[in-house]
């Protein structure tokens, strides 16, 4: 399997008739997690939702180096907030798999090791709508990864979650990372980010202001904001 | 979920039986309560299953021009002559008839009980101007309100808000005039039958004028080829032997006799 | 006031001795409404499910429609059921006139647009919560009526009974089309109708009564059925 690898040419997103997106040119290569940084209303979950293919473009081109028909197939998404299924737990990280019409045997194996790799296995016949926020996060992200998906996007994935359960996310993705699968996430967290990035895309008013290595963009930014936005300073 | 399946399916395999008709009657005559000894005599003495499909005599004809029904059992001569003429049945046979009363409040302040026709009610009923229900609905005895009016030289259309045409069955326009204390024309049969009687009374009965004949007519299979014409002959013949005769003239209600059987053997 | 009375001690008294009528034209309710309900719900379940997931050009209007139709007349549909099923009509040969069939289709055709209206109001909010995830999950269209349905159940069990409270309830339709044949067609509310006209109130609010205790009975043992479920505290 090659690397996944995307190109956006001349993409942009306008709704009613204002641009939220681009028009931009980007490519996305390489293994390790990109993050995506951006003061708010930047697009960074405009821009994630377009790579996944839930948000309509308005113009240009979106390229995978895998043909199309797998593309929706190998990509995961975690969203900001969380949807659960008004069911149990298991029952949420089993549906997935049930919409793929895997074996039911098989099912249960799987649910099974990765309730105990984010830590819920003593929560499986709890419904999950009832969950703690650190909990519904970490169910969501068992039920992106439970698909083995090559791509996998999160949104804020830790956004008002406490250290602990802060550490056992990035726990689970760096594990994800090692195993193969490719991360593309937003975040605030700026700590989070040098811990996780291997690349960073840093969005600015819907444009991508500047792009690299996750030590140069840390160490050596070429643009003001950029450096501003590392510093903490407020970027409009 | 499989007990349901069942279910539906068990309807939709219900069969007409094979000895069964279907017979539109009058809510008039149904309400006398003859049907309730008069099927079962039927069923016993010819194993035929008559279902009793109880609508206005408008629509009675209705379901026999359009083959819905194998008979009827109506009463309103002219609707049945050009039912004939129009050929939606074969013929029509006289089986009985029953009479007509005028029902009011038991003070009768129009003064009717005195009068010697029918005629001579009505016309007091209307100088009084007192309330007065009519079933307005098109059927057997609507038709037999207005022929009376007519022969009383009076015309409904000119009356004013004490007529009240309430277009409703025989039942739902005694509740009516039970509940305005007004005047009815009703079937004998409904009137002693009817259990919300309030302060009514039956006040003038007796007139020939006020005679309803029941007239029995099979649907023509030449229209409407499905009809059970066997059937249908034989309940005739049944309503018109001296079995029948037996059943209809000894009904009673109250020590009343309802039905005076007449079919020409 | 007595006459209230006078029903309350005729309903005791026919459900006390288990009237042969009474238990014929109860379970003969049971079954054309039962069976309407279901058929009903087959079709209006995914309608009105796909109405709120589906966005295409004529759904305002379809959903006007819907909302219209409810409002419709029971005698109506059954004047309109009859010329179809009349001998003279164009489905006529099958002879399902005068029959418990005919009951069923016409309620059918009553309660499916009020089934299909309140499950696509109820789905609207669900499709709105699940959209992205089931979206990004690549769904088919029939995975995502499917899971929205599942999910859904317990509004949706609700819709279904407001369904079959108007189906055991109606009598405008039901006596044209079935036309209240005794032993074959007579339901509760067409006995109702019979003896209102015969001036009976007492017997005709008796049945009223047992229809009454009839329609919590069955609210309460689906809702019983539905609450065996483990998650049903959510």
């Amino acid at each position: 399997m090659v690397n996944p690898a995307v190109t956006l040419t001349k993409l942009s997103v306008r709704r009613r008739g204002k641009a939220i997106l681009g028009p931009l040119d980007l490519t996305l290569e390489g293994r390790g997690p990109t993050i995506v940084l951006g003061p708010n209303g930047a697009g960074k979950t405009t821009l994630l939702k377009v790579l996944n293919g839930v948000e309509r473009i308005s113009s240009g081109q979106i390229n995978w180096n895998v043909p199309d028909k797998q593309v929706r197939e190998m990509q995961a998404y975690v969203f900001q907030r969380p949807t659960m299924l008004r069911r149990s737990v298991r029952q949420n990280l089993a549906y997935p798999l049930e919409l793929l019409g895997r074996p039911k045997r098989q099912i249960a194996e799987d649910v099974r090791n990765w309730a105990a790799q984010v830590g819920l296995t003593g929560m499986l016949d709890d419904p999950a709508p009832r969950l703690s926020g650190g909990e519904k996060q970490k169910l969501a992200l068992a039920r992106a990864l439970i698909r083995e998906p090559k791509v996998l996007f999160l949104d804020e994935p830790c956004a008002n979650l406490d250290g602990r359960a802060t550490r056992e996310i990035e726990q689970v993705l760096s594990e994800a990372q090692a195993a193969g699968t490719r991360i593309i996430m937003t975040t605030h967290d700026l700590g989070q980010a040098r811990r996780l990035a291997s690349d960073v895309v840093f969005l600015l008013n819907g444009l991508v202001h500047e792009q690299g290595p996750a030590l140069q963009i840390f160490q050596n930014p070429q643009e003001i904001e950029t450096k501003a936005f590392i510093n903490g300073d407020i970027v409009e | 979920m499989r007990a349901l399946i069942a279910l539906v399916l068990s309807f939709f395999g219900t069969v007409v039986a094979a000895d069964t008709m279907r017979l539109a009657v009058t809510t008039s005559f149904h309400n006398s309560g003859l049907s309730d000894v008069l099927l079962p005599a039927v069923k016993e003495d010819t194993g035929l299953d008559v279902q009793l499909l109880v609508v206005g005599t408008g629509q009675a004809l209705r379901l026999g021009q359009a083959g819905d029904v194998d008979a009827i059992l109506v009463h309103s001569k002219a609707a049945e002559e050009a039912f004939v003429a129009e050929g939606y049945g074969t013929h029509r046979r006289e089986i009985m008839y029953n009479d007509f009363v005028l029902i009011g409040p038991a003070s009768d302040p129009a003064d009717i009980k005195d009068a010697t026709t029918a005629s001579e009610a009505l016309q007091k009923i209307a100088e009084a101007q007192v309330a007065f229900v009519s079933r307005g609905d098109d059927s057997g005895t609507h038709r037999k309100e207005r022929a009376l009016w007519e022969d009383a030289s009076l015309d409904p259309e000119q009356f004013t808000e004490w007529y009240n045409a309430v277009g409703a069955g025989m039942g739902a326009s005694l509740n009516t005039a039970s509940g305005l204390d007004a005047y009815i024309l009703s079937d004998r049969a409904s009137w002693l039958k009817f259990a919300n009687k309030g302060g009514l009374a039956m006040l003038f009965a007796g007139d020939p004028e006020m005679f309803n004949q029941y007239g029995y007519l099979p649907v023509n299979p030449e229209r409407h080829p499905h009809v059970r014409t066997d059937a249908a002959q034989k309940l005739e013949d049944w309503l018109t032997s001296s079995a029948g005769q037996s059943v209809i003239d000894g009904y009673q209600i109250n020590g009343e006799k309802l039905f005076t059987f007449n079919a020409v053997p | 006031m007595d006459d209230i009375w006078a029903g309350l001690l005729a309903a005791f008294r026919l459900i006390v001795t288990l009237d042969d009528d009474l238990v014929e034209i109860t379970l003969r309710s049971l079954q054309v409404s039962l069976t309407a309900l279901v058929v009903a719900s087959v079709i209006a379940l995914p309608f009105g499910t796909w109405l709120a997931i589906r966005r295409f050009r004529f759904r305002r209007a379809t959903i006007a429609t819907l909302n219209a139709l409810m409002g419709l007349p029971p005698v109506v549909v059954g004047l309109i059921v009859y010329l179809l099923l009349s001998r003279s009509g164009p489905f006529g040969v099958m002879g399902l006139l005068f029959t418990p069939t005919a009951m069923i289709v016409a309620q059918v055709i009553i309660i499916t647009p009020l089934i299909a209206s309140l499950t696509h109001q109820a789905m609207r909010e669900l499709w709105a919560e699940y959209h992205d995830l089931l979206i990004s999950l690549n769904t088919t269209p029939a995975q995502r009526v499917m899971t929205l349905i599942w999910d859904g159940r317990r509004a949706l069990l609700t819709g279904a009974l407001a369904g079959f409270g108007r189906a055991i309830g109606e009598v405008g339709a039901i006596m044209i089309v079935g036309g209240n044949i005794d032993n074959a067609t007579r339901v509760l509310t067409t006995a109702i109708a019979l003896e209102t006209g015969k001036g009976d109130f007492a017997l005709a609010l008796g049945l009223g009564f047992v229809l009454i205790a009839l329609a919590l009975l069955v609210n309460f043992a689906i809702h019983a059925l539905s609450r065996t479920e483990r998650e049903g505290t959510w």
